[in-house]
């Protein structure tokens, strides 16, 4: 599936993708897409197998996320 | 030339620190959280690396829990004005320097309940009277970690008990000591780490952070400037969420960058190694100085007991007649007078005339130590 990660700060969205990155997940850094949040800042767009391992990984590594969406 | 003014900022630096800063005007010159585009990105990553570069350096478990400011003074000030309300208590030493002494000399006009408890005249803290100092519902003990006049390093963990106890955090100023001495916040017990990152960091002028604890309830804490963050736009309040509650407007990336590349090259050498140079350094030069007639040196006389700083006066003669004449005859740079630190030279009785403070850094030379010791020598004599 793909999805993108919502966050509160650009500083929680950094550690998201490094977390994942090192998890072993593709993800890219894409501004955050109007339909979703008015924030200026960055989503986390990501492909993965399941939406729960991303979330499984988020948790892991205390990074708190403001929305998860299916694309 | 001999560079000895080391507390007031460091230099020389390290080529990477320049080379990242060079690196953000030319590759990564957006503005980081503002914008999505790539170099808006490649900005945010030069900050979150610094984050995480400085979480590493005090082992502080979140890097969200780094909160950028201009400089120590920020940082310090963001602590005492944020926590700090009328009737709380807070216990502070006699060697703090001004960036600690005058936000508290004005929080006390508005109703904080300040106590200062002398130390002795090496600089040193009796834990004892300390520990009778913070009463049970202090709600914060502040302290320098080590003096920028002596170069003294206090006792942070002993502290930390002693604050927890009464139910206080802890505020360590480690303008002296980040980037030079080991600092683990967790270990140490500390809440609150203010630093700068001109200094041992060998970061530039321009940065420093503030290291929250994990145990520290963020919602007990004003912000001193509210504005963009580039996050919740939609909202006129400020958000509560870290580090944004606490980082308004467009922060130094250039010097952020810099203060990364500095901590990554102090990380590389470690500040145990680092404090050892500085340490056998030091004990020369304070060694040699009192060999030297009509040389009196401040501080305290344990080897293990500071920093790469030595305070020291010349009998019958003005400070800064010492100052200028090793600049203008041997090019040696110190700095001279009170180091905005009046209550700590009230402490060592050397106020209001202060001393000659030679600092040194992790570039400093053995070689340099025994070329000032000549010249000082010389200056003393003539």
């Amino acid at each position: 599936m793909n999805g993108v990660i919502l966050f509160h700060t650009t500083a929680m969205a950094m550690k998201a993708e490094k977390a994942l990155t090192r998890a072993g997940y593709q993800v890219r850094l894409v501004p955050t897409p109007r339909e979703f949040s008015s924030d200026c800042g960055i989503a986390l767009r990501f492909t993965v197998v399941s939406k729960e391992a991303v979330i499984e990984v988020m948790a892991k590594n205390g990074v708190e996320i403001a929305g998860l969406h299916e694309l | 030339m001999i560079y000895l003014d080391n507390a007031a900022t460091s230099w020389p630096k390290p080529p990477e620190v320049l080379e990242a800063m060079a690196n953000v005007l030319e590759q990564a010159g957006g503005n980081p959280g503002r914008s999505g585009h790539r170099m808006s990105i490649a900005a945010a990553r030069v900050v979150y690396d610094a984050r995480e570069d400085i979480a590493q350096l005090v082992n502080c478990p979140d890097p969200l829990r780094v909160i950028f400011t201009e400089n120590a003074t920020y940082a310090l000030n963001l602590s005492l004005y944020g926590l700090l309300k009328t009737g709380d208590r807070v216990v502070t030493s006699s060697m703090e320097h001004n960036s600690v002494m005058r936000p508290l000399r004005d929080l006390e006009q508005k109703g904080v309940k300040l106590t200062v408890v002398p130390c002795a005249s090496n600089g040193t803290l009796n834990l004892k009277e300390f520990a009778k100092a913070v009463t049970k519902g202090t709600r914060l003990v502040a302290i320098v970690h080590a003096s920028n006049v002596t170069g003294t390093i206090m006792p942070i963990a002993d502290i930390a008990k002693i604050a927890h106890r009464a139910g206080a955090l802890l505020l360590v100023d480690a303008a002296q000591s980040a980037g030079v001495l080991p600092i683990d916040v967790q270990a140490m017990g500390i809440d609150l780490l203010a630093f700068t990152g001109h200094k041992g960091p060998l970061g530039p002028t321009g940065t420093g952070a503030l290291v929250i604890g994990g145990n520290v309830d963020t919602s007990q804490i004003t912000p001193l400037a509210r504005g963009g963050t580039g996050s919740q736009s939609e909202k006129q309040e400020q958000p509560e969420f870290l580090p944004d509650k606490f980082e308004s407007g467009t922060p130094n990336v250039i010097g952020i960058a810099g203060l990364g590349a500095g901590i990554r090259f102090v990380l590389k050498k470690g500040t145990a190694s680092i404090w050892e140079h500085e340490k056998r350094l030091i004990q020369t030069l304070r060694e040699g100085l009192a060999e030297i007639k009509g040389v009196k040196v401040y501080g305290s006389p344990n080897p293990d007991g500071s920093v790469g700083i030595a305070s020291f006066t010349v009998k019958n003669k003005t400070v800064s007649e010492i100052g200028q004449r090793l600049d203008e005859e041997y090019g040696i740079l110190t700095r001279v007078g009170l180091h905005c630190a009046p209550a700590a030279h009230q402490t060592i009785g050397t106020f209001p005339e202060g001393t000659v403070r030679l600092a040194t850094s992790v570039f400093t030379t053995m070689d340099e130590i025994q070329q000032t010791l000549k010249a000082i020598e010389k200056v003393a004599r003539s």
